[in-house]
């Protein structure tokens, strides 16, 4: 590859990597949210269980 | 005129409170001059006019910035601010009186920092102190409301470098390039916006 | 209105953003004066135009707060001015690219976008700060959408202060005349732009949505608790 190639390739690179990388943001969210929700569910059961 | 008897009011109060406490207007005097200096020392020997005249702007810039950040240290310190906005007169009044308070700080230390850089560079023409007092307008305007919006943060002292220098960037150009029209644009634009955006910054403060 | 649903919305972005690119590389034709390196032009422009969109988004939403007092037009805001952020990010790196292949350096002045791209990232920026260092509430959101509708002005402003500031070498593709391209490439950048867009109105969607989950359950821990 020429030089002119590699750094056209980059370009479109960088974006999609920045896309995958907020995927990979929003995945490790979805995780926390995941056991938040969790959580919360235990608690909810605790709750109704004692009354 | 109730709207101009509360900004003169306000204005008064300001002018008085640093006569008494003497904090800022000294501090931004040794500044600048102390900025110079040490431009002085940055600048090959040789430079041009125009180089020295952007280290006037750059020190121009970071002595207002250093009077803004005091500019509401009084209120806050006080725990003035509350009752300044309930106080009866029109919010942007509030606004109003600090900017032009403001502008008169600015003035007092131009009047040393000018002759200044006069002394240390070579000379000084009419066309840039009127981009100096332009340009003094559109600080004061910008950086009152910034400044009232900084003191509400955790990192005041922090915060307002950060939202005022890209603000600040435009009166640089017009400065540095002494576009006079340019700099009374950005006056009239910013002044109106932030006089119209104050009430909102501090409403439920 | 009714919000197109979000997988839709996905789906579509996937496509265009495929289809755009496959058209850069493959149907475009290749410019006689920069070569291969011109096609980074079919990324970088429209980043540079969504970015405006978002900031654009977020002005009105910041006006919209001031007006109606919605708090969901605050967080709308929040998150526009965020995604105009990635954007203006991506702008700026895709450009610097640009500038190494056709100027040899990563970084030029001369360039009016790239120099605006710098000033509204500080800008926008600062935002953030201003949010962290704010305590949540009415006050924060006030200063907030004040602050989004400063940055939609600045816009303007700060172009015309750089165009003043230089004289300029960068091609400049959009003139009084139209746009200097061929059909081929003027198709090429529509679809592109329309992906961009796509793009923004996804990552936004789900950005927005991730945030109303966070603060539903925070109040749901609240009722629990």
């Amino acid at each position: 590859m020429t030089a002119s190639e590699q750094y056209t390739a980059a370009a479109y690179l960088v974006v999609f990597v920045a896309v995958l990388a907020y995927v990979v943001i929003i995945a490790s969210k979805l995780q926390r949210l995941q056991r938040d929700v969790a959580r919360l569910v235990e608690l909810a059961k605790e709750k109704l269980g004692d009354g | 005129m109730s709207y101009l008897r509360d900004t003169a009011a306000l204005v008064r109060k300001d002018l008085l409170l640093e006569l008494r406490a003497k904090e800022a207007l000294p501090a931004m005097l040794l500044f600048v001059v102390a900025a110079l200096a040490i431009f002085h020392f940055a600048l090959p020997r040789g430079t041009s006019d125009v180089a020295a005249r952007g280290l006037l702007w750059s020190a121009l810039v970071f002595t207002a910035l250093l009077g803004l950040t005091r500019a509401f240290v009084p209120e806050r310190e006080q725990r003035m601010f509350d009752a300044l906005v309930l106080a009866p007169c029109d919010r942007s009044a509030i606004w109003l009186g600090k900017a032009v308070a403001v502008l008169a700080f600015l003035a007092a230390a131009e009047v040393v920092a000018l002759p200044a850089f006069a002394v240390f560079f070579h000379g000084l023409d009419a066309r840039t102190v009127a981009a100096v007092a332009l340009a003094d307008v559109g600080i004061a305007a910008v950086g009152t409301l910034f400044g009232a919006m900084a003191v509400a943060g955790r990192a005041r002292e922090l915060l307002l470098p950060l939202l005022f220098l890209p603000m600040a960037i435009p009166i640089v150009v017009g400065g540095v390039g002494r576009y006079l029209w340019f700099l009374a644009l950005y006056d009239a634009i910013f002044a109106l916006l932030s006089w119209a955006a104050f009430e909102y910054v501090v409403a439920e403060a | 209105m009714r919000s197109p649903s979000l997988p839709a919305l996905a789906v579509l972005t996937t496509g265009l953003l495929g289809l755009g690119t496959a058209l850069a590389f493959f149907y475009a034709p290749t410019d006689s004066d920069q070569g291969l390196s011109q096609r980074i032009f079919y990324f970088h422009v429209p980043l540079a135009l969504t970015s405006y969109v978002c900031f654009g988004w977020g002005a009105w939403k910041a006006l919209r707060y001031l007006r109606t007092r919605d708090e969901r037009a605050d967080l709308e805001g929040y998150v526009a001015v965020h995604q105009g952020v990635i954007f203006g990010a991506l702008t700026l790196l895709t450009g610097s690219i640009w500038a190494k292949i056709s100027w040899g350096v990563w970084w030029s002045w001369n360039e009016d976008q790239l120099v605006l791209f710098l000033v509204l990232f500080l800008f926008y920026c600062a935002y953030f700060m201003l949010r962290y260092s704010v305590e949540p509430g009415p006050a924060r959101a006030n200063m907030c959408a004040v602050y989004a509708l400063f940055g939609v002005v600045l816009i303007p402003v700060s172009f015309l202060a750089i165009r003043l500031s230089k004289r300029f070498i960068h091609p400049v593709v959009f003139t009084s005349h139209g746009p200097q391209m061929t059909h081929a490439q003027f198709l090429t950048f529509c679809v592109c732009l329309a992906a961009m867009i796509a793009l923004f109105a996804t990552l936004y969607s789900v950005e927005l949505a991730g945030k109303r989950l966070d603060r539903s359950l925070r109040e749901l821990r609240e009722l629990l608790a």
